[in-house]
């Protein structure tokens, strides 16, 4: 019941000996998830806490170890380099949880996504991704979450936490959720989740939120009024922001131009027939006014 | 980041664009001698330095009119210099509040023949490059896109090829340019783009470029602003940042790994994660309040950044209220509640303050919150936290 990963899925993790990725490893493993290998280069052969075995290369451990997605916690200089090693290896799903990316690495990045066919790219950016009950990847918290049939794809983080706690508290859980992330260049956009939604049996409704700045948003609805027979509610974070400043996320503005405003999403949703939560302490109950399980 | 003008056209400069013979200048005494260094035959152009555009109709604080001068000879160079250095300089960019002028760059004067636009920009659907152009140079780009979209010319370069002569060929013939010209065009918007991909800019942009009589083609004017997530690759780009020209609250949180932007309104707000901060700013708008700013204080939220993001909101003079916002993830509600009850005791708060805590060991966090003793009202979702903030500020 979920799309992309669950409890078959071998996870390596590339920065497994850094801080960041040391921690959020035991987190993931703690919730269930398979950590098959990690790679930190030079490192190959050592046991990270005793437990899983370091590669040099990330087409050693897949053909060592069968890892079949790779998350991404390795620092800005040298995530674009990671995410293309991974390509190279050909794993199916590559996460990225890195912040800080340039952006002409992820324009080079993408071009490279875009002669791929065998690797999809979540992030950079993001919180990663979950199917609550059998497998977290990426610094969310897992016990927020409930196993159910509501996919969740956001370009934020902790306000899909918001959504996600809203809907586990009013008893209905979740499929999968998505953090695609905030850069303005990213691998898995808001129509490709909300397409892989739309296809997966187990998946009932959906809840996007996105932010202001691009046309990511748009180009979904679009999708939606064409195809989706599932309900789907949404939010977008950034009504008040001011014209032509970035909003914590890079990818988070509203051009001089007046081009990717709250309120052009809003409209592009209202025209596909999603239910719209205006304020963001009503994301569930906008999805609940459509959708009864 | 962005940068001024004349660090702009130095840039151009290094990159094989013809731009006017030109010096900045902060003091008189730089004046003199940038006047002269340049050609006594020519008129001379002062430009007012800051970063925002319609300089030219803008006007100073005491009421003399116009950050671009064309003058004649040395001696109204002087003047027009003497009226704009450090004097504060209000355009349709730069809000009611101006900014002050602390470098101007004197020019030599080009007659023109005509005038484009022409920018190298990163298209984020597509990921690529895009050159755009327009034979109606010298206006603001937007109202031309606006109200001809048709004399906007859009060139796609995938970073595979890079830049090629076929695309300099095409907008060179569809801005109208023959002979002798296109090379000469083909050169500028090969340095143009060389700069835009060897320095990670966002927008590489000249706007007027002209031609003048005798058929040359120059930038008179010049804007580029880079990829903060990329300066790391580039120290002399780092090196161009001028913090007079930032808000000196921004400029602190950046030190604290704060992400803070400055509003107009009065109720501040202290956020994790920037997708919940941008949704904590309406929420307070659509309670009838007005945000004071934006501020993210990022995934880890410890107490020395806590007592940073209280004191930077706290300096701002229009606070009348602080909502703070926590959904606690990796990071538990009780260590971020002990944060905030430390940050409130250091900076000893005279506003009201309403903190929503929510996620793990949100229990214990409360408690702390309780405990402590300090002026502050729990709220348990994001709604009424916004409702009570707002309330009490109102009733203040």
């Amino acid at each position: 019941m979920s799309i992309l990963v669950n409890k078959d899925t071998r996870l390596l993790v590339q920065g497994i000996t850094g801080k960041t990725g040391t921690f959020h490893t035991r987190q993931c493993i703690d919730y269930g998830t398979n950590v098959v290998a990690g790679v930190t280069p030079g490192k190959g052969g050592q046991l990270w806490e005793d437990s899983v075995p370091v590669c040099n290369s990330v087409a050693e451990a897949v053909k060592d170890h069968g890892a079949n997605v790779s998350v991404i916690y390795v620092p800005p200089p040298f995530a674009a380099d990671s995410i293309l090693e991974a390509i190279e290896a050909e794993i199916p799903l590559v996460i990225c949880i890195t912040e800080g990316v340039p952006v002409g690495d992820m324009a080079e990045v993408r071009q490279r996504l875009n002669q791929s066919n065998k690797t999809r790219l979540i992030g950079p950016n993001c919180p990663g991704i979950i199917t609550p009950g059998q497998c977290k990847i990426g610094i969310m918290p897992g016990y927020i979450h409930k196993p159910g049939r509501v996919g969740v794809v956001s370009r934020s983080g902790t306000l899909t936490y918001e959504a996600v706690w809203q809907l586990t508290s009013r008893g209905h859980g979740q499929s999968t959720c998505i953090g695609i992330g905030g850069d303005p260049i990213n691998g898995t956009s808001q129509t490709d989740a909300v397409r892989m939604f739309n296809e997966d049996p187990e998946t009932d409704a959906i809840i996007m939120i996105g932010e202001i700045g691009g046309s990511a948003e748009e180009e979904a609805c679009a999708y939606i009024k064409e195809h989706v027979e599932k309900p789907v509610a949404g939010f977008i974070a950034g009504a008040t922001a001011p014209k032509g400043r970035t909003m914590g996320h890079a990818g988070a503005i509203v051009s001089a131009s007046g081009a990717g405003t709250a309120e052009a999403k809003f409209a592009a949703m209202e025209d596909a027939g999603v239910s719209i939560a205006r304020n963001p302490s009503e994301i569930a109950d906008a999805l609940l006014k459509i959708y009864t399980p | 980041m962005n940068i001024h003008e004349y660090q702009a056209k130095q840039l151009l400069k290094d990159h094989g664009v013809p731009v006017p013979n030109g010096y900045p200048a902060t003091t008189t005494t730089e004046v003199d001698q940038a006047i002269a260094m340049l050609d006594s035959e020519q008129a001379i152009v002062v430009k007012a330095q800051i970063h925002a555009g319609g300089r030219g109709k803008g006007t100073f604080t005491d009421g003399y009119k116009g950050g671009v001068k064309v003058v004649d000879g040395p001696e109204a160079a002087r003047q027009a210099a003497g009226s704009m250095l450090g004097n504060t300089l209000v355009t349709a960019q730069t809000g009611p509040a101006g900014r002050k002028v602390q470098t101007l760059y004197l020019t030599e004067a080009c007659d023109i023949d005509h005038e484009y636009y022409l920018a190298v920009v990163l298209d984020r659907e597509t990921a690529q490059a895009v050159i755009i152009a327009s034979t109606e140079g010298g206006m603001d780009i937007e109202a031309v896109a606006d109200q001809t979209p048709d004399k906007i010319i859009r060139v796609p370069v995938s970073p595979a090829t890079g830049l090629r002569p076929h695309h300099c060929r095409r907008v060179a013939f569809a801005l109208g340019f023959a002979g002798e010209q296109i090379k000469a065009f083909s050169k500028v918007l090969a340095g143009l783009y060389r700069l835009f991909w060897e320095k990670n800019a966002m927008l590489v942009e000249i706007n007027p470029l002209i031609t003048t009589p005798a058929g040359d083609i120059v930038a008179l004017d010049a804007k580029v602003s880079f990829d903060s997530n990329a300066l790391f690759k580039h120290p002399d780009i780092v090196e161009l940042r001028d913090l007079n020209e930032e808000d000196s609250k921004e400029v602190e949180a950046s030190e604290f790994n704060l992400s803070y932007i400055a509003l107009d309104g009065n109720i501040a707000c202290l956020v994790n994660g920037a997708g919940l901060a941008m949704a904590t700013m309406d929420i307070i708008k659509s309670c009838g309040g007005e945000p004071a700013n934006f501020l993210d204080v990022g995934g880890g939220a410890d107490e020395e950044q806590v007592t940073a993001a209280f004191k930077i909101i706290l300096s701002d003079p229009n606070v009348e209220g602080i909502l703070v916002n926590i959904f606690g993830g990796i990071m538990k509600c009780d260590i971020i509640a002990r944060g905030i009850v430390a940050a409130a005791r250091n900076v000893e708060l005279t506003v009201p303050l309403v903190v929503r805590l929510e996620g793990t060991n949100v229990e214990a966090g409360k408690k702390i919150l309780e405990d402590s003793g300090v002026a502050l009202t729990p709220a348990d979702s994001l709604a009424q936290a916004a409702e009570i903030i707002t309330s009490q500020v109102k009733d203040a």
